[in-house]
């Protein structure tokens, strides 16, 4: 490869962690608060997907992307919110519950996201990081998404009230222990569908960047399994904010491998290459887990990892 | 006397017979007929599959023509499924699976079960011998538009490098590949057109992602084969450059940086095989065409298209109409270097070779 | 009693929902009632509709379902489902069978085969790594996929199937017919025995007793001495096995050949399946026929009404939500709850018993 196709290929996979680990960068972070809390929330591709319907209609119908963006973190608000009330149900399966509402809310945004296909929507403007430079590569790298600050932002406040506020000690707790909860006299399952509800919220956020700024219009394959794959990328992250922003790049970039390679003619096996980043994920977990020891970090209560 | 009275005898009998010559087309024309259409993906995706419910639209409006469509259908036991329901349920007489997958086995093992049903399939292959009678493929020859848009994206493209997202390499996508490099290569040789597979027909991230790293590259006209060119067509427009356009018509999407577009003109097929059905001529199994016979036509030329590039093209494209103009003839090598076609010998568009293809045209920098 | 009444319940209350929806898109909901039942049961094409669509779901669900017995939550089913599909084409065409039923046995059993080995890996994973086996699973699940598209469109690939890459198709032979006189496939039979033969292994035998002890009490278990990692691994692979083999099942009787198209989504819809039958293998059998009526009626629904297929997801997703929402109803005491009414009304001291 020669060095401007060298730059060319760099800047492919750094523009694509980028634009695509944006959106993982929102469920991630949204789905470790959740888990955190102590429930799991499988239900995030639903979120996803009716977030960036809500966002788009919202964005259309308003003329403006921020109503739009806003619209997409209340609908994931009130689709995850549903989740938390389901599951502190008795004798209710959070994860049955969570792909039961990921087909709720791909039906619901199928449904009403019908009339939505073909308008165009405003879009939400990017902030040119790259203006510095020549190359027409580098600039649309680091052409970046508002929202991305706004991402970095909650994940640096979620790190720090985690550590340091009363609210993040009490989510703390109502993840690994609900008999240390009850014995404060806090309501476990208060704790948890508040945690849920703030989750589906920073994921709709996601949701909005998905059709208000990359890929940037709605249709009925704008997520290909992105909030499922939140799962696993909160456990790559051992459930902390700070260490989702690298998973959630990480993973943006090894999916941008793919077509990276193949613009600078190396055509070979990129179905393989697309599954890179799950197998470098899997890679990760076998070499950092160990039997019997609970992945640290781990919220104690999590039905996943008892 | 006795003339005048034979003459109304004959002159009645004349009248009669007229009136039953002229009554018995009219008679068949007005025989109703449901015709069930069955799409893989949604029908407003802006690509494939708008583009054949266009065609289903114009037809629910056609006298004594009733219309059963059934959407995101995919390629497994849930379209023989279909099809059987729309048979035996809806009295469908004449089924239109627009899948490639739905061909083998599928519609052929409906076919099977109802013989007297007419199926006509979109893109399929059939093949006298090898398939019942009461099945049909029917196809455009849409890389004669891709050819077009090529020569317009030759004469637009100031970096000389143009590019191309694809699904799959499979015959028909390749095909269109290679009409729309040699279009632009018409033009200057010294154009060369980037390939870029993603995989699957909609991806919207993968395909949005093709499109950034091929602008990287310095790329400025793009065209494309995925199920839903949305996408592309608007990242292109937002990395300011120019896009032509696939399947239907996405000028709305992008008024200034849509060139011109490769559309589909199903209503001309569809019309084929009602005919045929309501007047009980034979089920036409195989059925082709391009420009000529108004299978494919082109999007009217955006506002950025230069005089000369609509010449070139215009001309082409009457060549085209006429039926003297072969895109794939010889002397032509593939890109790596092999010679496919010797000099001297030329393909028609009906030459079944052509539906075979596996190489990528000499300019093309990608790989099957 | 009340496994039937509560989910029949929540069904109701999901189609009255939907009616009031779609009601709001200008369609009649009694019409879309009529025809949701006529399409999935109406008469004998419906059934069979519903039947061959119910097919693939129990042997994907029993992925999740065993597993789950064993305390496990796997959700890679689809995974295993494709390559064991991949697997019976590719021996078909590499080693000469007997073009009969014994070479169909063969095939399906390398499918079964196959896909024991992938989830039997996330279940090894979870042993020895401590590696939790919901995501080992579905990240095998996308390698696995991963790994079918690029060899059915490349090293496998039948060179005659251009348009549609798919591996060589399998003799006439060796492939799986309908039941005699119907539409519907022998797939069916196998789905339905082995769920039966599932859930007597569960029940009646000491290893499938052992496999439930492990997923009920683990300290129990480890305090009698069970073998735990072995029971684990080998749940995992029984899931595997009949995932692997409704994808051998899935290529032998519908596609004839591996492509892409077998990527349908069974392992994902057979996890929700085995949930809502709360991984009882008996259980799976209605609820495998219920997902199938959904998508037969879905069909109908479209075609006469001209809905969007979004529409019977909508229907699917609230009818779900609700019917794991009815679960909780399950422990509510009801006498005491209709005790009240029964104070006032001489219904309700026909349920108490009270004498006014």
């Amino acid at each position: 490869m020669t060095t401007d196709q060298l730059i060319i290929f760099l800047c492919g996979i750094l523009g694509g962690a980028l634009r695509v680990g944006v959106p993982f960068l929102f469920v991630s972070l949204g789905e470790c608060l959740t888990e955190k809390s102590g429930r799991i929330n499988l239900g995030l591709e639903g979120v996803l997907v009716l977030s960036a319907m809500t966002s788009f209609g919202a964005a259309y119908l308003s003329g403006s992307p921020w109503v739009g963006v806003v619209a997409g973190a209340a609908a994931g608000a009130v689709l995850a919110t549903l989740h938390g009330l389901l599951c502190s149900l008795p004798r209710v399966n959070d994860i049955a519950t969570g792909i039961a509402l990921m087909l709720l809310g791909m039906g619901l945004a199928f449904y009403f996201g019908k009339p939505l296909i073909q308008p165009q929507a405003p879009q939400l403007p990017a902030i040119p990081l790259g203006s510095w430079s020549d190359s027409p590569a580098v600039r649309s790298a680091l052409d970046v998404n508002p929202l991305l600050p706004v991402g970095l932002l909650i994940a640096v406040f979620l790190w720090w009230a985690f550590a340091n506020t009363r609210l993040g000690l009490l989510v703390r707790i109502a993840g690994d222990s609900t008999h240390a909860t009850r014995a404060l006299g806090y309501s476990v399952s208060g704790i948890r569908i508040a945690a849920t509800a703030a989750g589906g919220m920073v994921a709709g956020l996601g949701g909005a960047s998905l059709t208000l700024f990359y890929p940037g219009s709605w249709n009925e394959g704008i997520s290909s399994g992105q909030g499922l794959i939140a799962v696993a990328l909160v456990i790559f992250a051992r459930w902390s904010p700070l260490r989702c922003i690298t998973a959630a790049l990480l993973f943006g970039g090894a999916g941008a491998v793919g077509p990276a390679l193949q613009s600078v003619g190396i055509g070979w096996g990129y179905h393989l290459f697309n599954v890179v980043p799950y197998a470098l994920t899997l890679l990760i977990l076998v070499l950092t887990c160990r039997p019997g020891v609970v992945a640290p970090g781990s919220p104690g209560e999590l039905s996943s990892t008892r | 006397m006795s003339h005048f009275i034979s003459n109304r005898r004959d002159s009645i009998k004349t009248l009669a017979a007229l009136g039953a010559v002229a009554g018995a087309p009219l008679a068949f024309a007005q025989k109703p007929i449901t015709v069930g259409v069955i799409y893989v993906g949604p029908r407003d995706d802006f690509g494939y599959n708008q583009a054949q419910a266009e065609a289903a639209a114009q037809l629910k409006k056609m006298a004594g023509v009733k219309v059963v469509e059934e959407e995101n259908v995919p390629e497994t036991n849930s379209v023989q499924r279909t099809m059987t329901g729309m048979i035996a349920q809806d009295g469908a007489q004449l089924v239109f699976p627009t899948s490639f997958g739905y061909f083998d086995p599928h519609m052929l093992a409906v076919a099977a079960k109802f013989p007297d049903v007419r199926f006509a399939h979109c893109g399929g292959l059939w093949t006298e011998g090898k398939h019942p009678k009461n099945t049909a493929s029917f196809f455009g020859y849409i890389d004669e538009c891709q050819y077009l848009n090529g020569v317009i994206a030759g004469h637009m493209s100031k970096s000389k490098k143009i590019g191309f997202i694809a699904a799959k390499p499979i015959p028909q996508v390749l095909r269109n590949i290679n009409a729309f490099t040699m279009g632009a290569r018409s033009v200057d040789p010294k154009i060369t057109c980037n390939v870029i597979f993603t995989g699957d027909w909609s991806m919207p991230v993968k395909e949005a992602e093709a499109t950034n790293s091929m602008a990287n590259q310095g790329i400025d006209v793009f065209t494309m084969h995925v199920d839903g060119p949305k996408v592309i067509v608007e990242t292109a427009a937002k990395r300011g450059k120019m896009v032509c356009g696939y399947h239907a018509s996405q000028a709305k999407l992008a008024p200034q940086a849509y060139l011109t577009g490769a559309e589909w003109n199903w209503l001309t097929a569809y019309t084929t095989f009602i005919e045929a059905a309501r007047s009980g001529k034979p089920h036409p199994n195989f059925v082709r065409g391009g420009l000529k016979e108004g299978f494919v036509k082109m999007s009217p030329y955006g506002p950025a298209v230069t005089d000369a590039a609509k010449k070139q093209a215009d001309s082409v494209k009457s060549q085209m109409m006429a039926g003297t103009f072969d895109i794939f003839k010889g002397p032509l090598k593939d890109n790596k270097g092999a010679t496919i076609i010797p000099a001297g010998k030329s393909f028609k568009q009906t030459d079944l070779e052509l539906e075979k293809m596996n190489y990528l045209v000499e300019g093309v920098i990608g790989s099957v | 009693m009340r496994d039937v009444l509560l989910p029949t319940g929540a069904i109701a209350v999901a189609l009255l929902l939907f009616g009031l929806i779609v009601s709001f898109a200008g369609v009649n909901p009694v019409e879309v009632w009529t025809l949701l039942f006529k399409g999935a049961f109406g008469d004998w094409f419906s059934w069979q509709n519903t039947l061959q669509r119910a097919a693939p779901l129990m042997l994907a669900a029993l992925c999740v379902a065993i597993p789950a017995r064993a305390g496990l939550v796997v959700i890679g089913g689809e995974g295993a489902l494709v390559l064991g599909g991949l697997a019976c084409a590719a021996l078909a065409h590499a080693v000469p069978l007997p073009s009969s039923a014994a070479g169909t046995v063969v095939i399906c059993a390398a499918g079964a085969l196959i896909g024991a080995a992938w989830v039997a890996l996330a279940g090894w994973l979870r042993q020895y790594r401590g590696i939790n086996e919901t995501i080992s699973s579905l990240l095998l699940a996308y390698v696995g996929i991963g790994l079918f598209k690029h060899l059915v469109e490349g090293p496998l690939r039948d060179p005659a199937s251009l348009n549609k890459p798919s591996t060589p198709a399998l003799d006439d032979g060796l492939l799986i017919g309908t039941i005699a006189g119907s539409d519907v496939h022998w797939g069916l039979v196998i789905g339905l025995v082995v769920c039966v033969f599932a859930g007597l292994w569960l029940r009646w035998t000491p290893s499938g007793f052992a496999v439930r002890v492990v997923g009920g009490n683990p300290r129990a278990a480890q305090l009698v001495g069970l073998p735990a990692t072995r029971l684990v691994v080998l749940a995992c692979a029984l899931g595997g096995a009949s995932a692997g083999l409704a994808g051998a099942i899935e290529v032998a009787a519908v596609h004839t050949s591996a492509n892409a198209a077998l990527i349908a989504g069974y392992g994902y819809a057979g996890i929700l399946v085995s949930f809502m039958a709360r991984h009882n293998p008996l259980a799976i059998i209605p609820v495998a026929i219920l997902f199938g009526g959904f998508g037969a009626a879905g069909s109908l629904l479209q075609r006469r009404l001209g809905l969007p297929d979004a529409s019977v997801l909508l229907l699917q997703g609230i009818a779900f939500v609700l019917i794991l929402a009815s679960e909780a109803l399950r422990d509510k005491d009801w006498r005491a709850l209709l005790l009240p009414l029964g104070r006032t009304s001489p219904v309700g001291h026909a349920l108490t018993g009270d004498k006014p």
